[in-house]
């Protein structure tokens, strides 16, 4: 037990260090988050602070301050939320042995199957919650400079749901990475991950801004689930300040939070925090068994699947 | 299974589909031994290793490695085997020290073993000024080297080479054959040699030739060209007119720009030969068959071609 778990943290240690290793892998993960920065600083930042202008009835009007915390908070919420999974994609060692062929070097050593697995979706989960770490960093540095308005437990529930959807993404790559053994596929899974996640998670635009229909096919995802909890605890000290120190009316301020997502509404019905975790965590959960029932099924087929292609190669498939 | 024995393969089966990959083989290796592995791309050599190494299962037949069952106790096998692929497997991006490191903890070995056979390694393999280089900026033969060093960390007891000196410089080459013979020698380390270089093979104390799956060969080099290929006497001084005498006397032979060469059954009929045509033959020498021959006798195919085709 004591010799796997030390076989275990070698592997983890090893995936780890190959991701920040590789500066390609380290660039291309952080490009959706880069694209929303600069989309952010050349014209989103504007529309979103001329919405909330809009919302606001006449004579009254809000410091810049606010409305610059606001829009900063709504832009961090959907960098972290969106990084949680396609970190998590651009950070799979797996496909990248899969690959380079190393996992057949990883195979013939005396480690379980189960542990190799293990230690891919461990250094995965650290990756890619070590990324959105720095990221929530820069997001709080960013917003005691513009205006700071979080208070201690959004920040810890900030933390809190950084794991949970780190989780999530994790799992969702790690169960891609078990079904994708080539350069090109690998390539198209994460291309379509980096650009449709942003959408489809309501990160890239709220998702009160679709037509009906859209809006409650995202709603139900348990994306946009993880999207809004990050919106709550980034948006809910900005929105409590606008009511008591700005004097814009309840109805108003609770109006700026629908429209920027601050609250998912299913049939009319506000769903509460306790919903959305339950719904992030369930589908982890779920994602999880998924995963090892998949690993159980593919134990050796995986292997068996590559030299039936090349069934006389020991680097298996490269004559 | 013997005693002597390190591997016992019986009646080994891998079919893909129609494709034959493996059909009923058995064969064993004693321990100790150099035992090479012949065949042509896809003739079932390369599958046996996999199956051997856990990598791949086996339709039917059974295999003992190190006295114990591939079906029930891989566990116990796996440490036993270390393995040079064809291409490079281990990680570029992670230096070599790295790479060495993170290897021999997956075969539990402690930091003090670990730093016994680093030195031991990059002392016979000559590496030692490349330990923190990353795999990526290493040449070919730097990183073959690399490859050799990562299979030997753990002290297997069985090493399979697959084609393990392709593309390596003649002064590597050697410096890899010293290591293994040095370690064949003190720690009887057993080796399997899959290669298209005959002069390897040459060296090995048994030859399988592999061919369509099915075992056509298993035996000594000595024997296999005793029984699969005739010897040669080259003549490198002879009178001008003995290629037209040969003709004449319809001898089959060879004349390249300084010799001529006959293929001759035996030594026997080498030594009539010379006696036949003493006046004309003033300096020569007399060949064993070549395995390239062997190779071509026993399946009708040309071994130069795979190197071609590699």
């Amino acid at each position: 037990m004591l010799s796997e778990f030390k076989k275990l943290s070698a592997l983890v240690g090893r995936n780890i260090k190959l991701y920040f290793k590789d500066k390609m892998t380290f660039f291309v993960s952080l490009l959706t988050p880069i694209i929303l920065v600069v989309l952010f600083l050349t014209f989103l930042k504007g529309v979103y602070a001329s919405t909330i202008t809009n919302l606001l009835p006449e004579g009254v009007e809000i410091s810049k301050q606010t409305i610059e915390a606001f829009c900063g908070g709504w832009l961090f919420s959907s960098i972290v939320a969106v990084s949680c999974v396609t970190v998590a994609f651009c950070s799979n060692i797996m496909v990248l042995d899969k690959i380079n062929k190393s996992i057949n070097d990883l195979n013939i050593t005396p480690v379980k199957k189960s542990t190799l697995l293990i230690s891919y979706f461990i250094s995965n989960f650290l990756t890619t919650f070590l990324i959105c770490v720095i990221v929530l960093i820069i997001s709080f540095i960013y917003l005691a400079c513009v205006g700071f308005f979080l208070t201690f437990f959004d920040v810890f529930m900030l933390f809190v749901s950084t794991i949970c959807m780190c989780l999530f993404g994790s799992l969702l790559a790690s169960i891609v990475g078990m079904l994708v053994s080539s350069q090109g596929a690998h390539s198209a899974v994460s291309s379509l991950v980096s650009s449709m996640y942003g959408f489809i998670s309501g990160a890239y635009m709220p998702i009160s801004q679709f037509g009906v229909g859209i809006k409650t096919f995202l709603s139900f995802l348990p994306s946009t689930f993880g999207t809004v909890l990050f919106r709550q605890y980034y948006m809910n000290g900005v929105i409590n300040h606008l009511q008591t120190a700005e004097h814009v009316p309840a109805e108003i301020a609770e109006q700026i939070r629908l429209s920027f997502d601050g609250k998912l509404v299913l049939f009319d019905t506000t769903m509460p925090t306790w919903a959305l975790f339950t719904v992030v965590v369930g589908t982890s959960l779920l994602l999880l068994g998924l995963y090892i029932l998949i690993s159980h099924l593919k134990k050796r087929k995986l292997h068996q699947k590559e030299y039936k292609k090349a069934p006389n190669s020991t680097d298996s498939g490269t004559k | 299974m013997t005693t002597n024995n390190i591997i016992e393969i019986q009646h080994l089966k891998k079919y893909f589909k129609e494709v034959k990959a493996v059909d009923d083989i058995s064969f064993s290796v004693k321990k100790g031994e150099l035992f090479a592995f012949l065949g042509l791309n896809g003739a079932g050599k390369s599958t046996t290793i996999n199956i051997l190494c856990g990598q791949l299962d086996k339709d039917s037949g059974k295999i003992y490695a190190c006295g114990y069952d591939l079906d029930k106790e891989i566990d116990k096998i796996k440490p036993t085997l270390g393995v040079v692929f064809q291409n490079s497997v281990l990680d570029n991006k992670l230096t070599v020290l790295e790479n060495l490191k993170i290897k021999a903890k997956l075969y539990d070995i402690n930091n003090e073993k670990f730093k016994d056979n680093l030195e031991f390694l990059s002392d016979k393999l000559e590496f030692k000024d490349i330990l923190n280089r990353p795999l990526y900026k290493l040449s070919g033969g730097q990183k073959r080297r690399i490859d050799l060093a990562r299979a030997l960390i753990h002290n297997p007891q069985i090493l399979i080479l697959d084609e393990p000196t392709t593309g390596l410089d003649p002064k590597t080459r050697i410096l890899v054959w010293e290591l293994l013979s040095s370690l064949r020698k003190t720690k009887e380390l057993t080796i399997i040699l899959t290669t298209h270089y005959m002069e390897e093979a040459n060296e090995a104390d048994t030859i399988v030739i592999i061919d369509s799956g099915k075992i056509v060969a298993n035996d000594t080099p000595n024997n296999l060209k005793n029984k699969y290929a005739n010897d040669f006497l080259r003549i490198y001084k002879y009178e001008n007119s003995l290629p037209e005498i040969l003709a004449k006397d319809k001898v089959k032979f060879t004349q390249n720009e300084k010799t001529v060469e006959i293929e001759v059954a035996d030594i026997e009929q080498a030594k009539n030969f010379i006696v036949k045509y003493q006046n004309l033959i003033f300096d020569f020498e007399v060949l064993k068959g070549k395995m390239d021959n062997v190779f071509l006798n026993i399946t009708g195919k040309d071994l130069k071609e795979v190197a071609y085709v590699k």
